[in-house]
Formats: structure tokens, sequence, C-alpha cells
């Protein structure tokens, strides 16, 4: 059995208890762009997801995800030799305990589910949203990490995926699409004023989500290294940077730099540079943070062009912020900053595109028909929606008999 | 006894209130409270979404005062709550037919 590194084991056990913090930052984030009455309801959509996915991955979700790939389906999933953890305690991944491997990987499996809800909140049954994201994260998160990170076809074709910008952002994108296609549009919009109702909140949360992603992206180099600095140092330039590209742009379009702005700007630098963040220097952080902050910017108006209700732009920050930090990736990496690595475009090397194209590609088509199926069967079958006037007087009674704000 | 509402620009709350005070008004409610008169209201952007806004936010005070004091109570407001710019609000004053202070029992104006 390989040694364990004592500091690489400490910075992970930190670094995944960073990850988890990011979920209740997600919840802040989302819960003050709903109106007052939904504040709750949005809030559990992300907390519910710490409870749920993590009982799930310690039964089957890391073993799709980690098992084994010799098996008949091993490009595809996992073989099933760690349902319920088996053989994880004593073992060890790399230079750290296998727990510890474990669980860091499962504080991302909740981060993905619950980036979704954006897309759907203010308009779905608890009930309906529980069961989704349960076999959300069995049948689609977990055959995904295991393409990208387990073994699976993405990582033996060699398409570059540092920390998630495809199993983590494009995936949840891609079922947020599916979420607000299926679930439909919230009652009264085009009409009805649908204005955040606690900016302060969002802010806030964007700074733990910034926060958090350190342990996301640093602590996806596995161990407390050159890798985890340069990771480190991709990730903060990254936000930002896309943080003043999506100001400058908004000064420009609407006249007035926002508070809104500047965490959505920050939030989209994050998503650009996560697949990048140990495969690039500094400026080439910069220079995907600008492009990354400039498209999501842009991002958030498809849904208005398409005519779909995503009410708090999953797509338009996570699903374009994934796409474009995925082709960058492609662009920007460069064996110089990491071994392991490949070079990009700019190193001379087109093929890498294509790789990362066809981890684009592969990840929308599989998580998006999934998750429309998923939708469709538990609308049949229970009901996505709840009354009308239950949806009226807001899901924080209707769903949790609860008010945010008691006065 | 008069009771004077005033409709005024939040900001200017405090002014008011000092003004009253020197006049030797006992008390005053105010609330915070929205509406709309030929001000209108004004549209907000949050990422790219436009709102119209159609309620500002104002602040609402009530003072009940002895008749005599009723005219300098309404000057005092006009002239600490002006800004001169659209939105300085609304002055209104009624009869005021009876006053208890509760812990005593005492009636009138004694009891403001």
């Amino acid at each position: 059995m390989p040694a364990i590194d004592f500091g690489d084991t400490a910075f992970i056990l930190m670094s995944a208890a960073l990850v988890l913090f990011m979920t209740p930052g997600l919840a802040l984030f989302y819960g003050g762009l709903v109106r007052s009455k939904n504040v709750l309801s949005t809030t559990m959509h992300s907390f519910f997801a710490m409870g749920i996915i993590s009982v799930i991955w310690a039964v089957v979700g890391y073993t799709i995800a980690f098992g084994g790939s010799d098996g008949p389906l091993g490009a595809f999933i996992g073989s099933f030799e760690h349902v319920g953890l088996a053989g994880v305690v004593g073992d060890v991944t790399g230079t750290i305990p296998t727990p510890v491997f474990a669980m860091f990987q499962g504080m991302f499996a909740i981060i993905t589910a619950a980036l979704i809800t954006g897309a759907f909140a203010e308009r779905i049954k608890f009930s309906a949203y529980a069961i989704f994201i349960a076999l959300w994260s069995i049948l689609v998160y977990s055959p995904l990490a295991h393409w990208v990170w387990g073994g699976g076809w993405l990582m033996q074709r060699g398409a570059l995926d540092f920390a998630g910008g495809t199993v983590v952002h494009i995936a949840s994108a891609a079922a947020a699409l599916a979420g607000a296609v299926v679930v439909g549009k919230r009652k009264g919009y085009g009409t009805a004023n649908f204005q955040p109702h606690n900016l302060p909140m969002t802010v806030l949360g964007a700074g733990i989500l910034w926060f958090g992603w350190f342990g996301f992206n640093a602590g996806s180099a596995l161990a407390a290294n050159e890798l985890a600095g340069t990771a480190f140092m991709a990730t903060h330039l990254s936000a930002s940077a896309a943080m003043l590209s999506w100001l400058a742009l908004e000064k420009y379009q609407h006249g007035k730099a926002t508070t809104l702005g500047a965490a959505s700007g920050a939030v989209a630098g994050l998503v650009g540079i996560t697949p990048a963040a140990g495969f690039v220097g500094p400026m080439a952080a910069i220079a995907i943070g600008l492009v990354t902050g400039a498209l999501c910017f842009f991002g958030i108006s498809l849904k208005n062009r398409f005519g779909f209700d995503d009410s708090l732009d999953v797509v338009g920050i996570h699903g374009v912020g994934g796409t474009v930090g995925a082709l960058l990736t492609g662009v920007f990496a460069t064996v110089a900053v990491n071994e392991a690595g490949a070079n990009g475009l700019l190193a001379g090397n087109a093929s890498l595109m294509l790789e990362q194209l066809i981890g684009v590609v592969a990840t929308i088509a599989f998580s998006f028909v999934i998750s429309f199926g998923l939708f469709k069967a538990i609308d049949v079958v229970i009901g996505l929606r709840p009354e009308e006037a239950e949806e009226e007087i807001g899901l924080d009674q209707s769903e949790h008999a609860e008010t945010g704000y008691v006065l | 006894m008069k009771k004077i509402e005033a409709i005024i620009k939040p900001h200017r709350l405090e002014d008011v209130k000092d003004a009253l005070n020197k006049l030797g008004v006992a008390g005053l409610t105010a609330y915070e409270v929205k509406g709309y008169g030929r001000q209108k209201g004004h549209t907000e952007v949050y990422r790219g979404a436009e709102y119209t806004v159609d309620f500002r936010p104002k602040v609402k005070i009530e003072v009940v005062v002895d008749d005599d004091l009723a005219k300098q109570v309404e000057d005092a407001i006009i002239e600490t709550a002006r800004t001169g710019k659209i939105g300085d609000g609304k002055i209104f004053t009624y009869d005021c037919e009876a006053a208890v202070r509760i812990r005593t029992g005492e009636r009138g104006p004694e009891a403001l």
C-alpha cells in the first residue's frame, strides 16, 4: 500500500469542508434572488441536497463514479465493489486515505445537484424535487464523474477537466434547462414582478462560493503541492477578471454597475476556470475570466430569446460558463504548467480542442436527455407543480408550513 | 385638537422630528410606507431584466396637537421636509375628536 502523506491528507480534509460550505453559500446566493415568499423553499433545495446526496453517495454514488473500470460497462460506470463504501476504510488513494478522497468527491456530488435548483425555483413541489435529485445523482452525476475522473471513456480519450467544468457545471446546467422546460414558467412570468428580495444575502452567498471554490479547484490537485497552488492562483484571478468584464459590459449597456452583476460575474469566472485551473498559467486565467464573464453576461439573455424561465440563470452562467471554460482549456492548457495535462491550441496542439468539444457535447446530451425523461416521469406519477393557489401564496407556506421573515 | 399626517422623504425624518420637538410636540408616530404621487415609480435592472417599481418608499408621520399649534407644525414640516424636488410629499390635517392617555385616563389636550 502506498504511503499516506500527512500534509496532503490535512489539505484535502480542509478542502472537502470548503466544498461542502459552498452549498449553504449557494442557498444564500439563490435564496436572495427569489421573492421573500419562496426564500425558505429555495434555501431548502440546496440544504436538503447535503442530506440526501450524501447518503446516496455512500450507498451507490461513489462506486458508480470511482469503482473499477475493468468490466464490460467500465467505460461508462464503475463496478459495484464499493457499494456502501465497502473496502474504503483502510484503503489509500494516491497519498491520502480513501475515506478522505470519497468524502471530498461526495461534496462535489452535493453542490452539483444543488446548482440545478435555480432553474425551477419558486414553482416545484418539494417531494418531486427530492425524487428528482436523488435519481439524477445516481443516473447522471455518478456516471459522468466516472467518465471524466473515474477512468471512463472521456478520461481515456484525454479530455481535460481539472475540477468539474463538464461534470459539475455543464451537467447541472443541462439538467436545469430540462427542468425549466418541463416544469414550465412561473405563474405571472412576463407580467409579475420577480425582483430579487435580498441582494445582500446573494452577495454574501457569492462570497462564500468564491471562498469554497479554493477547496473545489485547489483541492482537485488531491495534494498540498505546487499544482494546488497554481490552481488556487488561477481560480482567484479568473473570478476577479470575470467580475470586471461583467461590470464593464453592464455599465456600458445599462448605465450602472450593479452588486448583482459583480456577484454574478465572479461566479461566472469561477465556473469558467474550473476545468482549466490546474492546466493554465496566471495570465491565461485572467483571459479565461474576462472572456467567461463577458459571454455569461450575454448568456443570461438566452432564456428570453428562447422563451424558457430559467429563474436564476443556471444555463446562462453555469452552462455558458462551463462550456466556455472547457473550450478555453483546449486553447490555453500547457504542459509547462502541469506535466500530467496536455498542450492546447496556443501550445500548438489543436487536437485537444476536439476532445474538449466531445466532452462538452456528450455531457450536455447525456444530462439533458436523462433529466428530461426524469422530469416527465415524475410529472406523470406525482406531478411536478403545486396548485396555482399554492404557488401564489408561496412555497414556504404551501410546501413547508413556514415563513422566512416574521415581523 | 388636530391630527396631522405627513408623507415625507425617508431621509428627512430626523430633521422633521427635531423641528417638531423644538415646537414642543410631545409624541410622534412614524411608519415606513410605499406609495406614489406625481413622482411615479422608477426602473431597476437585475441581470438585464427591467422592473418598474411603481411604489416608492416613503415615511408617514402622525402627530396630534392642540389646535393653536397645528399651523406651526405644518410650517415646520414644510420647512424641514422640503428639498424642492419632485416627491417631497404631502400634509393632511384632520379634526381629532378625542385623546386618552391609557395609563392615567386623562382626556383631551392633557393626554397629548
